[in-house]
């Protein structure tokens, strides 16, 4: 734990991916104090300052309304992290035990539980989430239902060919051969093994499910308003381009700053733990 | 006699984020036309990364830090580029690994992989040609059945059978030098055994001289002309193989030699596996000029 | 004496139809307690099949298991499991990487419930000692061990099961010369301390020679030839096992001497 701390210091890279990451955190985590506008996360109008490049008062300028767009931006860091996190917090334990139990026990478990995740990977994400969104009310619950249901197949695929091959080797064998019990050999013995790739596989996803809940929100299908949404945002500020190129360019850099942070941490980590092997 | 190899003071070192770790104390070896010469020791002897060295392959690693002479047939390798140095492997130079099976690439067939070996020295060899020279090469290593092992993969013939298409493959283009890293031993015994014999008739028909990486002392006396003991990165013993072991000088060789267990029986000795004489100046047995 | 382990007409066979692999085929053998029963034999001997179906961890299909006078059913209990252990070839594959060596050990005491649960890590710590390692180690994962030692706690494992039967298969094949003398009398002077059997699973006949009281040669999944250990060298019966024998690189004049003489097919 210690050695990937210092590794994912000492490397430029992946310093970077965690400075990047710590900034959106920080600045979501401590948005109260930190937005100078705070109520201009909700329904605010102020016909004085709107629609105003950026200034010294608004330094990402202000959207149409006259809200701030920088508090907005900040607030929006929240929403999409606290996605992102509850998604994760979901999904992986759900596609995790998928695949734990269908790799090790095999035979008809696997090959139903396998076949449903199919189902889900074969189709593509988006449209599937946005297929859930059109039967279901958009709201933000509904939102992360939809994102939740698309994503724990690919923890159950990635855990399941993890779990098949340690299947083969030697530690399994000798707690068969002493009678462990399934559950000690699924959670306690193979489980610990699957941990690395699945911790790498959840800082990638993070920036993933950002930008899929942006895409959501873009299409109106996400978070409603005046929940601030980077996607929606970037949707509505689109069509004032290249006159307010604030209310796009903004949201849309804050977007690329944490998934860019995220991404670059989940490669250098995925660099560890795959040196380990 | 002209020297193939002459190793001097060879010393390789590794940084890595805790500091320094030195492998390889400076090692001199010699290897002349024709010679066998084993290398023997146990694991982390450094023995394994000589022959790295040799091909070139470790050097490639940004955090290792070679320093010695390295002579290949009269050429200095330091001095040689990255290119130069790959256009000797597998020409001059070739390498066969302890696992066979993993050894050769799984996806493509016996023949393909024939090609590929035959055509870096002759780039323009013709598909027919590669085949015929692939069988005759098959025939040589007592291989019969040509067409059906030539469309194989490797997974579909056994340990014994790949061992034999990869010595055949690693004599192909007619090296001065073939370096064979623990050969045979992840093979049955019998298999070992003939894989040894075939080894032994091939290098002395083609005069390779041949450099011979192992733990297993049986098989270094069976087949080495001349030994050197490696211990932690040191050349503890040098000489010809009777010599070593009819009277071996230094502790850790004699360590080695007590504790092969023996089909006569006899026991297992209790031996000291940490012994301060193994770090004991270097014994060299006469007869084994510099 | 009755014998610790018997094995009767035991088959196994594989697949169906078309591909039917015949890995066993119509063993029988004994194993007296105290003994060390060598298990000989190349690939495609059937002997790692063998070992399997001997360790539950499958069942054969024809033939019996007696354990200790009675028989062993293919669904194993605690108690069959507690009695026969498994120390493998590959210490780095057999430890859970990811947990401490000592949390390796102490999953047979959790298991068959030895010892009181504020008791077993001391359990632990002795098992460990039994086997030369200082008690500390039980905190170390397994990547901080040399290949001897954790062969050696592979064999704590299997101790701390407070096993009668130990299946060791290829304990010693993956480590070195030294480590590997250093180990065989270890595992020599725990079977004599501590009255165990010993079923030897190994390619080496050297070692074979060595530890062993009598040598069960195998190939193709048949019995080829069992005898003790000194007569199986000496005076093969089976041209096989004098080809085993003879393969066998050696270090010593007089070993070349009993390999001439046995390729030569003379026998006392």
């Amino acid at each position: 734990m210690k050695r990937t701390m210092i590794i994912l210091l000492s490397n430029p890279l992946s310093l970077l991916g965690v400075i990047l990451v710590l900034l959106v955190v920080v600045l979501a985590v401590f948005a109260d104090f930190i937005a100078p506008f705070p109520e201009h996360r909700g329904s605010v109008v102020d016909f004085v300052y709107f629609n105003k490049a950026p200034t010294a008062r608004n330094i990402f300028g202000s959207d149409l309304v006259g809200r701030d767009l920088f508090t907005r931006v900040i607030y929006a860091y929240r929403i999409s992290l606290i996605l992102g996190v509850v998604v994760l917090a979901i999904s992986m334990p759900i596609g995790t035990v998928v695949g734990l139990l269908a790799g090790y026990l095999g035979g008809k478990v696997e090959f139903v539980l396998m076949r449903l995740t199919d189902v889900f990977l074969s189709i593509p994400p988006l449209v599937l989430a946005i297929a859930m969104m059109g039967v279901l009310e958009p709201t933000l619950m509904n939102a992360m239902l939809a994102v939740t249901a698309m994503w724990w197949p690919w923890y159950a695929r990635l855990v399941y060919n993890i779990a098949r091959s340690e299947c083969e080797e030697g530690y399994v064998l000798a707690a068969e051969v002493i009678g462990a019990s399934t559950f000690h050999i699924v959670f306690r013995e193979i489980l610990p093994n699957c941990l690395p790739a699945i911790i790498t596989k959840m800082t990638l996803d993070m920036g993933f499910v950002i930008i899929i809940v942006s895409s959501l929100s873009f299409l109106g299908l996400g978070v409603q308003p005046p929940t601030p949404d980077l996607g929606s945002m970037v949707a509505e500020g689109a069509r004032y381009l290249p006159d307010s190129w604030w209310l796009t360019v903004f949201p849309g850099l804050a977007i690329l700053i944490a998934v860019f942070g995220f991404n670059l941490i989940g490669d250098a980590l995925r660099e560890i733990f795959g040196a380990e092997q | 006699m002209s020297r193939v190899l002459d190793i001097r003071d060879l010393y390789l070192r590794f940084r890595g984020y805790t500091g320094v770790t030195d492998v390889l104390h400076g090692i001199s070896l010699h290897i002349d036309a024709g010679e066998r010469v084993a290398l023997v020791g146990e694991s982390g002897s450094g023995k394994s990364v000589t022959a790295r060295i040799v091909l070139g392959i470790l050097q490639e690693l940004r955090t290792a830090r070679i320093e010695g002479s390295l002579e290949f047939e009269g050429q200095d390798l330091n001095k040689l580029t990255r290119r130069q140095w790959h256009a000797l492997r597998g020409t001059a130079m070739s390498m066969i690994f302890q696992d066979p099976t993993s050894s050769l690439n799984p996806v493509f067939t016996i023949d393909t992989q024939f090609a590929e070996v035959l055509r870096r020295r002759d780039p323009d060899l013709s598909n027919a040609d590669a085949t015929s020279r692939a069988a005759e090469l098959l025939e040589s290593v007592s291989i019969h059945d040509h067409a059906r092992v030539l469309k194989s993969y490797p997974f579909q013939l056994s340990g014994g059978m790949n061992q034999r298409v990869m010595i055949s493959m690693a004599l192909a283009n007619r090296p001065s030098l073939l370096i064979a890293d623990e050969p045979g031993t992840a093979l049955d015994v019998t298999v070992q055994a003939q894989t040894l014999k075939l080894m032994h008739d091939l290098v002395e028909e083609s005069r390779t001289a041949v450099f011979f990486i192992s733990h297993n002392l049986g098989v270094v006396r069976e087949f080495a002309d001349r030994v050197y003991v490696i211990y932690r990165g040191r050349i503890v013993e040098q000489g010809p193989t009777a010599a070593i072991f009819e009277n071996p000088g230094h502790a850790y060789t004699r360590a080695l030699m007590a504790a092969v267990p023996r089909i006569t029986g006899g026991g297992i000795p209790e031996i000291n596996d940490v012994n301060p004489a193994f770090l004991d100046p270097l014994v060299r047995h006469d007869g084994d000029a510099i | 004496m009755t014998p610790i382990l018997s094995l009767r007409n035991v088959s196994k066979t594989f697949g169906s139809g078309d591909t039917v692999v015949h890995a066993v085929r119509n063993v029988s053998f004994d194993v007296v307690p105290g003994e060390c029963l060598a298990v000989v034999g190349e690939s495609g001997s059937g002997k790692t099949t063998l070992a399997n179906i001997i360790l539950g961890v499958y069942g054969q299909s024809g033939g019996e298991i007696w354990f200790d006078g009675k028989l062993l059913p293919a669904r194993r209990t605690l108690e069959h499991r507690s009695a026969i252990q498994l120390v493998q070839q590959n210490p780095l594959s057999s430890l859970n990487p990811k947990r401490s060596v000592g949390a390796s050990v102490r999953l047979g005491l959790d298991v068959y419930g030895i010892g009181n649960k504020s008791d077993r890590w001391s359990l632990v710590e002795q098992a460990l000692q039994e086997v030369g390692l200082p008690p500390e180690f039980r905190r170390r994962p397994p990547a901080a061990l040399s290949g001897g030692e954790r062969q050696r706690v592979a064999i704590a494992r299997a101790l701390a099961c407070q096993s009668r039967l130990v299946v060791l298969d290829e304990p010693t094949s993956s480590l070195d010369v030294l480590v590997q003398a250093r180990v065989l009398r270890l595992l020599n002077g725990l079977r004599r301390d501590r009255g165990l059997s010993y079923i030897f699973i190994t390619h080496d006949l050297s070692v074979v020679r060595n530890v062993a009281d009598r040598v069960a040669v195998f190939k193709d999944g048949r019995l080829v030839e069992c005898a003790p250990t000194q007569a199986i060298f000496e005076a093969p019966q089976q041209s096989y096992t004098r080809q085993l024998i003879a393969a066998v690189p050696v270090v010593s004049e007089e070993e070349l001497h009993l390999r001439r003489k046995l390729a030569e097919g003379t026998t006392r």
